[in-house]
């Protein structure tokens, strides 16, 4: 039987960081990802000449000590932060800088107002960002770091004064339709905040709770720049790569279309892998950076573990709500007029806070609307080697819910047409120019990406399941009631999006508790 | 006028408490008309006189309808599996044809029930335990090739208890009784169907349970009573099987420990270590629910209670009575109590906090609270922790049982 110090299951780039940080710390690691290396980091062919990004298409919270810790080539990530532009009704507006530090296309007063929500909330988030580098505080089991990591949050807290922490707790739980009603009147920006914070969760603007998708994405940064955002040159695919020479230089043993079929565990110990082809490959260590769901539902036999814990993870809430569409163009489609440069971050068609609710009501009720909020890149924009004549588009539709009544056999066809008409009509002659178009609904993004629900944060990142609740109770703090078995992946603490952060954790408590 | 009221569709509320399939026998018998509600069904406290009836059990034959007991069935490929998921003992261990007192516990290894676990055949199980228990059956079940069904209400239940019980089987016509060892089971026939005979129960004596389809209860009742009279079978109510329980040293559900499923205060609750279950915990088996929990819990020493049999000085049973260490320190609380009339002894089982029970066992007291004419008579008493059962009886074990 083959064996090692620590297998990692899954690619992605969590699975990725996990395993070239242990590797740096002298551990014989290795890795199996069921498809293609990258997760959702991939750069496809939609058709034949026209590169786009297949899933996920732009940086905004990539976490430097990631980047360090790995030793990350950031080349494809050199460039100033991208902008915004936010198309509702009439003139769009555009943020630059790091989340709007300069607005274009609203008034001075709005500007204003703009501007100072944006510092409470970025001030909010440096606070609420402190607690997502490391292990979350686990109730019972606190130690003396938590108190530390605890103690500086709590002072950053009081050093803001009285009134901002009062603020906080006033805010933290509340909804983003209220607290841009509170200081902006601008639909547009409303429709961008509220675009934002609901991305990739089963919630609309005014559900409870909502704010906490904008602070989490304030948490971020690209290029140094809170708030900022890149598209990576080549393609997410290209970071991908970045990510997989890590792990090669730190001597990760990769084994890329090798899906683990079964978690083998022993009387309360995770001891081995049995892969698909029937190979078994044992480690004292198994990091699984796959959704937490199929890792113990799946990969588990329930033999081994304990009813309440199947019964928390039956409960786990993780259906994904967002399609992606990826189309090739013959042409650059003029969004809002707009020159190319400006065009070169993302687009966002979100005209009010009512338009991304009205969004997700029929989303509860597993329908999608006739007229979705859209998120568009341009991956190909500037880069002839990604499309030699026109341009590659990007989009993600908010909601597209994973249980769609009609089923979505029917159902894609349906809302990618409606979707090329929304954009045809924020960029006209766009529909004409179709050369190709590729919509994956989260049941195809779960079966193309081995991801259950096809949920964006491998399971929804409301107070019920974040901090020591994330993914549940029991299997929170990387650790789980399997010794020896760990978890890794967005479905751990601090959740999704491209930071590495759950695997930088995972890495650094495995590190500690298993020597 | 007052117009009638329109007849709702369902008519359950009208009937509170549920009658078991006995019933019609039990009502004609009932003397005391003492009845309570097991389990949402008729039961009766005492039949005719709780004194007679518990000497029915240690000398003569009692019959009990255990029918209120909730019964699962578990059957597949997959159900030995399932229930070493579920319960604490190895269930590989177990053989068809036999039967094990087993418990199982939640993922912090806090209790949820004990029960008794019976191996119709290699693949089919059914578990009888005091609590409902289905939705967490089914949850544990879940991804094993089996199926769990509850059988509550198609399946009646009896205990034939006391020293003449194998005579009234015998008498009955259950040809080959007497092979049954203890904790043995087979099928009998009776009426072109079937019963379940197993030695098992819950006085510490010789004695059977006998599971029969709902529809067949009657003519087995009948065919048990009339073979019993020359033999003085009696029936009985739970204050006579209580008694004889305690001599046993047996606990219950929901009075010597509350569930884990049940109790409001979340320090209520107990690991199997905590009432004297520990025996049971197989940690050397596959894996099981709250495996985890025990195993941290005995590491790391954190278990807080212990349950003892107490040897109590007087004749007052200490029911409800705190335990005192030195008489000063509040060491713990008496669960069940009787004067025992078989042992002629004041015994109690105890719930105490450690280290009392577990490293200081000595200089323990009881402040007995006894009501005497609108007075209480507070009687401070010392107390001694003895092993349970109080009571062995050979006869319990004797193969073949003697006829008595
Ligand atoms: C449509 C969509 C768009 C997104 N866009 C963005 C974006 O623009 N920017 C951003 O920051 N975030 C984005 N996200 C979120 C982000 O992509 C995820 O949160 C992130 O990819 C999670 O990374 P991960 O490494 O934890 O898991 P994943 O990237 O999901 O990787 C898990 C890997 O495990 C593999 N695997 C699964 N099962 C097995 C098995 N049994 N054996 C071996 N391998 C297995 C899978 O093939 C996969 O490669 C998007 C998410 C979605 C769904």
């Amino acid at each position: 039987m083959t064996s090692c110090d620590a297998i990692v299951i899954g690619g992605g780039h969590n699975g990725l960081t996990a395993a070239t940080v242990l590797a740096k710390a002298g551990r014989r690691v290795m890795l199996f990802e069921a498809g293609a290396l990258g997760g959702t980091m991939a750069t496809v062919e939609v058709a034949p000449g026209y590169r786009s990004s297949a899933l996920s298409h732009l940086v905004n919270r990539l976490a430097p000590e990631v980047v360090a810790a790995t030793g990350l080539e950031m080349t494809c990530l050199a460039a100033p932060p991208a902008p915004t532009v936010v198309l509702g009704d009439g003139d769009p507006v555009i943020l630059r800088g790091g989340y709007g530090a300069r607005l274009e296309g609203v008034g001075a007063e709005e500007a204003l107002a703009f501007a100072s929500l944006r510092a409470k909330l970025m001030g909010q988030a440096a606070i609420l960002g402190r607690m997502l580098g490391h292990r979350p505080p686990m109730p019972g089991d606190f130690g003396l770091g938590d108190a530390w990591h605890l103690g500086l949050t709590g002072l950053a807290v009081l050093r803001k004064g009285r009134a901002e922490a009062r603020d906080l707790m006033r805010m933290i739980l509340t909804n983003v339709a209220d607290v841009a009603d509170e200081y902006l009147t601008d639909d547009r920006l409303k429709g961008l905040l509220s675009f934002d914070a609901t991305l990739g969760a089963h919630l609309g603007p005014r559900s409870p709770g909502s704010l906490l998708g904008l602070h989490y994405r304030l948490t971020g940064s690209a290029g140094g720049v809170a708030g900022g955002q890149i598209v990576p040159r080549g393609g997410m695919g290209t970071l991908a790569a970045a990510f997989v020479s890590a792990a090669e230089r730190a001597g990760v043993e990769l084994r890329p279309g090798t899906r683990v079929a079964r978690i083998e565990a022993v009387q309360g110990r995770a001891t081995a892998v049995t892969l698909a082809g029937g190979e078994v490959v044992s480690a004292p260590v198994i990091v699984s950076a796959i959704h937490p769901g199929t890792t113990f539902l799946r990969l588990v036999d329930p033999a081994e573990i304990d009813t309440g814990l199947t019964r928390a993870f039956r409960r786990h809430r993780s259906k994904g709500n967002v399609a992606k569409l990826n189309l090739a163009l013959n042409h650059i489609p003029a969004f809002g007029g707009l020159a190319e440069a400006d065009l070169a971050g993302r687009i966002v068609i979100a005209r009010s806070t009512d338009h991304v609710e009205s969004a997700f009501n029929p989303a509860k009720y597993g329908a999608f609307s006739p007229d979705p909020a859209i998120e568009v890149v341009l991956p190909s924009l500037g880069q002839p080697e990604m499309a030699a004549k026109g341009c590659t588009l990007s989009a993600l539709i908010q909601f597209a819910p994973y249980d769609l009544k009609e089923g979505w056999a029917g159902g894609a066809p349906r809302l990618l047409d409606t979707v090329l008409d929304i954009l045809d009509r924020h960029a006209p002659g766009l529909r004409a120019g179709v050369i190709a178009a590729d919509l994956l609904p989260p049941t195809e993004i779960e079966a193309r990406c081995g991801l259950p629900g096809g949920h964006w944060h491998h399971g929804e990142m409301t107070p019920d399941q974040l901090l020591f609740n994330r993914p549940v109770h029991a299997a929170a703090g990387y650790a789980t009631p399997l010794d020896g078995l760990f978890l890794a992946s967005a479905g751990s603490h601090p959740g999704g999006g491209i930071s590495g952060l759950p695997g930088l954790n995972a890495a650094r408590h495995v590190l500690e508790v298993a020597r | 006028m007052i117009a009638a009221r329109p007849q709702p569709a369902q008519g359950h509320f009208r009937t509170p408490l549920m009658e078991t399939p006995f019933h019609p026998r039990l009502a004609a018998l009932a003397e005391t008309n003492d009845w309570y509600g097991w389990a949402g069904m008729k039961s009766l406290h005492s039949v005719y006189d709780e004194e007679l009836e518990y000497f029915a059990i240690r000398s003569t034959a009692a019959l009990f309808d255990i029918s209120p007991m909730a019964k699962y069935r578990v059957r597949g490929p997959g159900s030995e599996a399932m229930l070493n998921r579920l319960t604490l003992r190895d269930v590989r261990k177990l053989a068809p044809g036999r039967v094990h007192y087993t418990a199982w516990c939640d993922d912090e290894g806090h209790v949820l029930d004990d029960g008794t676990l019976f191996r119709l055949a290699p693949d089919d199980f059914r578990l009888c335990c005091q609590g409902r228990h289905l939705p967490w059956l089914l949850d544990t079940a879940e991804g094993f090739d089996c199926t769990v069904t509850d059988e509550t209400d198609e399946v009646a239940g009896l205990a034939l208890q006391g020293p003449c019980s194998f005579a009234v089987l015998a008498a009955a016509g259950f040809t080959g009784a007497e092979t049954l060892k203890p904790f043995q089971l087979r099928d009998f026939p009776h009426e072109g169907g079937r019963v379940t005979i197993s030695r098992t129960g819950f006085t510490g004596d010789l004695g059977y349970e006998l599971f029969v389809a709902a529809d067949a209860a009657l003519t087995l009742w009948d065919r048990l009573w009339s073979a019993g009279q020359p033999l003085r079978l009696k029936a009985i109510g739970y204050n006579a099987l209580n008694r004889a329980r305690i001599e046993a040293g047996f606990i219950v559900a929901g009075a010597d420990f509350t569930p884990a499923d049940q109790a409001i205060r979340t320090d209520r609750v107990r690991m199997p270590d905590e009432i004297g279950l520990d025996w049971m915990v197989d940690l050397t088996k596959s894996a099981f629910t709250g495996r985890r929990a025990i195993a941290a819990a005995r590491a790391k020493g954190t278990l807080k209670h212990i349950l003892v049999g107490l040897d109590i000085a007087d004749n007052t049973p200490a029911e409800g009575a705190i335990v005192y260490h030195r008489g000063k320190r509040e060491a713990g609380v008496v669960s069940a109590a009787i004067w025992s009339p078989t042992l002629k002894r004041n015994i109690a089982i105890a719930s105490l906090d450690r280290p009392y029970g577990s490293r200081l066992t000595d200089d323990l007291w009881v402040e007995i609270y006894a009501l005497r004419e609108l007075r209480y008579a507070k009687l401070m008493k010392p107390a001694r922790i003895v092993p349970r059962p109080f009571l062995t009886l050979p006869r319990r074990s004797a193969t073949p049982p003697g006829r008595f």
